[in-house]
């Protein structure tokens, strides 16, 4: 065992480290080196702890103290007062946004509290670049299992005993598209892992593959077993160079234990991994748009059938799943179909990730069993919504999802309910709007995106999205008519039933739920010219309020366009036709005498 | 086989498995609007991106629309195709991709023939919502010599690109750019003139828009008649006469080849010549380089390669330039019949009409847009004036007439002028896929063994398979002919070539499917095989109607070579009638 008594567990994700956790590893290591405590305390980098709003993070084990928002001259504290007097630095502490009080230990942490992690299991726990920590928290024991007491089929039928469902968005059943791809009869098969994770914000394939690695590769054997497959390929987007390089180190592991290349177990099973770099299309993460991208053609999708079960890459049967499906499976796998059938609703078993971005405390990634509902995830793993304002609306599932409302909260969250909310799963996006957010802007803002990823292939997709967004930005400057509401609803509506792929058919989403939710915020923009959130430029106007103005002439001072006129000690007026409404002036304004209007 | 029975507008219909919905749908006489859908079914090719999603029908228990064209029927389906739902579809659907076209129809070049304007028409258009502020993606125009890229008009049907790279392996066009800039363009955008392109002209043929067409002539031409001090001459290509009619109304394989004479003499030509005379020359040139290569070949020179490649389809030489430099010296140095026609019109003609070939205007009438190209070559001008000066298509002299008031369907039939008017069968049948190696068989047979050939009618060399192959008995002899037509097929032929792996003789090859009568530039057939045979069949007609079906009997070439050229392959044929070939293989230059 381990001759280490404490370990500082230092977050090596990609959000901790471009926070310079990299050096406060060398840092933590230097200063134990200079204490002599090498042989004692061990430092570690980790997986993403999915704590990323306040990283970076070092845990203190087995203490189980969690420090955020740790800088590289905070190590020397952590050291002589943790490690060496045992005592909490409590300025590191993480405080409860709402109650102010320091949590004690990550156990009681409330963001922590809810979460269930499975396909999260090792990620904060272990040194993902050492597969012997893998194995040490039984890695590859379920690649052990499958070659030397299951046949394939067996392994189908857990699959789809479990009732796991596609992780990427669309939630098919894994153990079907496995069955598929094992009964169609080829030379050569294919098992690809779309880690091609493209909705803003969402970073939960980024993060396993980072903290996690051999997680999937093992389940990718495993899959290759099962449906016959000898290759495995992973199509990672290039822009997540620490996935790569961990990935690439994994394999290389893997294959210096057996894990992966010839007779693995000694059973004569052979599978090899190589990776496959996405130049970062959103479209590519559409399983045939990423198949076309892997063998050098157009990223764009074709129509199917055929699927890629029954002509894939190379035109060979190939079963692709997103990485976040694949890392569940060892786990399945061990602890068996019934154990994982029993966590989540009825229809969406297990667990889900989910990337808290937007106006809310704690943003990062979670994994709470299907079914929890978004108030638990949004007010209590959350943290509720940043500086006290008030909850708006939620977008799941990314630019292709819609837009939840206060109505939704209690929703217990699976596939099939927000689906009938008018979002969807998506890949686990949730973006938290407060009520300063216009909706008609976030519509257009996500347009935005997908008017960009559009690869262009069909016509609702390619120019329909864009005619969508014209309108969106027209209402946004306050040019849009009443009837163009209809023509956003009739044109959306249009666009989801003809679109080719995924893509174009969810892109409307956020326009149609949005419209559903926060009619009267479109009305306000099309009939009084009016954007009752305030966030629509063209919409607002600076206004003096001349009972509080006491002419001190800040505001005129820092207005950079000279816009406000005034005698000192008398009441200031903003020129509306030069006013850039940059709010300079009202957040200058010591007398609350600025207001828009 | 397996048969499936469904539901289409509330009629019963069975079709085997794998049919679309759209084809299931044409059994029962519905006709589902399609844009970007293209089948070549001699080839079988199709087309079907579902890009255009106008062909959309309502499937019961499906979520959402399903696009026709590409869509496979399944047992029990019930499909409506003109539910409100689906018109309130196409209709916006049709509306978004118009709202991103120019509407400059009345001066575009595929005006009248546009299958977007038919479309438009067809789903009752008459407003672009928000047209007034809808942004349009615009790209730089390109010309080259034979084809002008308009990509504003580009819907991204991918038909060029089929043909580019699945029919003729071309692989100058694929889309580029992504979402609203997504158009179909050569490689980093460059132009056409810069890519791997043939002008071969099967993407302008099949282009529903007028993203794509052919540079035009006609206002050279109509220059050059209009200028006293020129002597303009024209020379017919053989496809021509089998495809103009149908411009004006005509059935597809109808002969046109007097009106078309009358046609031109009213336009004011002075002399209406025929490249079939220049194609029994050719035959003439080839024919005797292949004898000559044979027998050397056959003596065990190692010099003499073989097999022999023609060399008139102007698109192939580009194509063996570009694809094929290291084999350079296979194909015959034979010019091409346009060439040939031009190099005598301006010597020998010239002179005999006493107009320096400065003032000799030659224009040639073509069915094919790399003929545009090709007469703008260096090596086929002397002292900065071309041989052939300008090159228009079927289709533009089509317009042509229609704007001199002219119905072709009304004239009489005229004659060809003397010298260069006359020809034999087998100068006609060079438009079509096989015809001018059967027109080489026919003359180099009777050369090479001094014997008369008995039966003129080669039809194993006939048909529209895309490589074909035959062995001819020279007399004890046999002589194995490969022919390839499209270019994909000529590369299977050439790889082979490559390999030394041939056992042909001689090769024919042609650029456009079904030869020089699915050229490039005739009237536009929409993928329909039917009416290139009908045209094929037209030309064999003519053949057989002729009274000299052989070159080396046609009386006027007798006297080209006696009075001017001395004998075929004589050091003034070389001079006049011989090119050489260059390797064109491109070198992308990326721009940094």
């Amino acid at each position: 065992m381990s001759k280490y008594t404490m370990q500082l567990m230092v977050c090596g994700g990609t959000s901790c480290n471009s926070a310079e956790s990299d050096v406060i590893v060398c840092n933590l290591r230097d200063e134990i080196e200079a204490k002599g405590l090498s042989d004692k305390v061990q430092v570690i980098t980790t997986g993403c702890f999915g704590f990323c709003g306040k990283g970076p993070i070092v845990k203190v084990m087995p203490d189980n103290i969690i420090y955020v928002q740790v800088k590289p001259e905070d190590t020397q504290t952590i050291i002589e007062e943790h490690v060496i007097k045992g005592r909490k630095v409590e300025r590191l502490l993480y405080r409860d946004p709402k109650t102010n009080e320091i949590a004690g230990d990550s156990k009681h942490m409330s963001v922590f509290k809810k979460q269930l992690r499975i396909v999260l299991r090792n990620c904060g726990v272990i040194n993902p670049e050492n597969i012997d920590e893998y194995i040490a928290r039984d890695g590859y024991q379920a690649l052990g299992k499958v070659l030397t007491e299951m046949t394939p089929e067996q392994v189908i039928k857990v699959v789809n005993d479990s009732g796991q469902r596609g992780r990427g968005g669309a939630g098919f059943p894994t153990g079907l598209k496995w069955d598929i791809a094992s009964k169609n009869k080829a030379d050569q098969k294919y098992v690809v892992c779309n880690a091609d994770e493209g909705d803003p914000g969402a970073f939960m394939d980024r993060s396993v593959l980072e903290g996690d690695p051999h997680s999937v590769l093992e389940a990718m054997a495993i899959c290759g077993y099962s449906i016959g497959a000898s290759e495995g390929l992973i199509y990672v987007r290039a822009e997540y160079p620490m996935a790569i390089r961990r990935l690439k180190i994994a394999i290389n592991q893997a294959h210096e234990y057996g894990l992966l290349g010839n007779d693995i177990f000694g059973k004569g099973f052979n599978f090899d991994i190589t990776l496959r770099y996405g130049a970062g299309a959103f479209v590519c993460g559409e399983e045939t748009a990423l198949i076309h991208s892997m063998e050098g053609l157009r990223g764009e999708p074709t129509i199917k059938p055929p699927f890629p079960a029954q002509s894939g890459y190379l035109g060979k049967p190939t079963n692709v799943n997103n990485v976040e499906t694949f890392a569940a499976i060892p786990v399945i796998i061990l602890k068996g179909a019934e154990w994982f059938s029993k966590i989540g609703t009825e229809k969406s078993r297990g667990t889900k990730v989910f990337a808290l971005a937007g106006k809310i405390n704690n943003v990062g990634l979670i994994e709470v069993p299907m079914g929890t509902t978004l108030r638990e995830i949004i007010f209590q793993i959350g943290g509720g919504i940043r500086n006290g304002k008030k909850f708006k609306a939620v977008q799941t599932g990314g630019p292709s999802g819609g837009c939840l409302t206060e109505k939704h909260l209690d929703m217990p969250i699976d596939f099939d309910n927000l689906i009938a909310a008018g979002s969807m799963m998506g890949s686990g996006g949730m973006i938290v709007m407060d009520e300063d957010n216009c909706m008609v802007s976030v519509a257009k803002f996500f347009l935005d995106f997908t008017v960009d990823e559009s690869c262009g292939k069909c016509a609702p997709c390619r120019i329909g999205n864009k005619r969508l967004h014209e309108l969106l930005s027209r209402i946004c400057d306050g040019k849009g008519i009443p009837e163009d509401l209809d023509r956003l609803r009739n044109m959306s509506l249009v666009i989801k039933d003809t679109a080719l792929c995924g893509l174009g058919q969810s892109s409307p989403n956020p326009v149609l739920s949005t419209l559903d939710n926060f009619m009267n915020e479109y009305e306000a923009h099309v009939k009084d010219k009016k954007c009752p959130a305030g966030e629509c430029k063209n919409l607002m106007e600076y206004v003096v309020n001349e009972e509080n103005c006491v002419g001190c002439t800040a505001c005129a001072r820092v207005c950079p366009v000279n816009a406000i006129s005034g005698q000192r000690k008398e009441v200031h007026h903003i020129d509306p036709t030069i006013c850039i409404k940059c709010g300079a002036c009202k957040e200058k304004c010591k007398f609350d005498a600025i207001f828009i209007r | 086989m397996e048969t499936i029975k469904l539901t289409i507008d509330n009629k019963e219909v069975e079709v085997p498995k794998g049919t679309t919905i759209n084809k299931a749908a044409k059994k029962l006489g519905i006709d589902i609007p399609t844009l970007c859908y293209m089948e070549l079914k001699d080839m079988n090719i199709e087309n079907k991106p579902g890009g255009c999603r106008l062909c959309v029908v309502e499937v019961q228990k499906r979520r959402n629309l399903a696009p026709s064209c590409s869509t496979n029927c399944e047992e029990g389906m019930v499909i409506l195709t003109h539910t409100p739902r689906v018109l309130n579809a196409r209709r916006t659907v049709m509306e978004f991709i118009l709202s991103d076209h120019p509407k400059d129809c009345l001066v575009c070049p595929k005006s009248g023939n546009c299958e977007l304007q038919s479309m438009a028409h067809r789903l009752g258009i008459r407003d672009i919502p928000g047209q007034e502020y809808a942004e349009m993606s615009t790209y730089r125009k390109d010309f080259s010599p034979s084809i002008i890229r308009d990509l504003d008009k580009c819907i991204m049907c991918r038909r060029c690109e089929t043909m580019c790279n699945t029919v003729q392996t071309v692989g100058a066009l694929s889309a580029v750019n992504r979402g609203f800039m997504a158009a179909v363009a050569p490689a980093f955008e460059q132009n056409l003139e810069f890519s791997t392109c043939t002008y071969c002209g099967q993407c302008v043929a099949v282009c529903p828009t007028g993203a794509l067409t052919e540079v035009n002539h006609v206002p050279n031409v109509l220059r050059a008649l209009a200028d006293p001090s020129k002597t303009v001459i024209v020379q017919t290509a053989p496809a021509v006469r089998a495809a103009l009619g149908e411009m004006f109304g005509m059935k597809p394989g109808t002969l046109v080849t007097g009106k078309m004479v009358t046609a031109l003499r009213s336009l004011g030509f002075n002399y209406i010549f025929d490249t079939d005379f220049a194609a029994d020359l050719t035959i003439m040139e080839e024919g005797t380089e292949f004898l000559d290569r044979l027998n050397r070949h056959l003596k065990g020179d190692k010099t003499a390669r073989m097999p022999i490649l023609t060399s008139c389809c102007p698109g192939w030489v580009n194509f063996f330039e570009e694809y094929f430099p290291d084999l350079k010296d296979v194909p015959s140095t034979s010019k091409s019949p346009q060439q040939m026609f031009g190099a005598i019109a301006k010597t020998y003609f010239a002179d005999k009409i006493k107009v320096d070939r400065k003032d000799l205007v030659v224009v040639s009438i073509m069915p094919c847009l790399a003929k545009k190209y090709e007469c703008q070559r260096e090596e086929f001008s002397t002292d900065g004036n071309r041989d052939v000066d300008f090159s228009i298509s079927t289709r533009e002299l089509g317009e042509f007439i229609k704007q001199a008031n002219i119905d072709l369907n009304n004239l009489e039939e005229g004659e060809f002028d003397v010298p260069m008017g006359e020809s034999t069968g087998a100068g006609v049948i060079f438009g079509t896929t096989g015809g001018v190696i059967e027109a080489a068989v026919r003359t180099a047979y009777e050369l090479q063994t001094g014997k008369k050939l008995e039966r003129i009618d080669f039809t194993e060399l006939r048909g529209l398979e895309g490589v074909r192959s035959a062995t001819i008995d020279f007399d004890g002899l046999p002589i194995n002919i490969g022919i390839a037509h499209g270019l994909g097929n000529a590369r299977k032929l050439l790889d082979d070539v490559r390999a030394g792996k041939s056992q042909f003789h001689a090769i024919e090859v042609m650029a456009c499917p079904g030869g020089c009568i699915g050229g490039g530039g005739q009237p536009l057939h929409h993928g329909n095989s039917e009416i290139i045979k009908a045209r094929a069949a037209a030309i064999y007609a003519e053949d057989k109607s002729k009274p000299l079906r052989k070159s080396h009997e046609n009386p006027f070439i007798i006297k080209l070579y006696k009075e001017f050229l001395d004998k075929p392959n004589s050091e003034k044929a070389h001079h006049l009638l011989h090119t050489k070939y260059f390797d064109k293989k491109k070198k992308i230059i990326v721009k940094q």
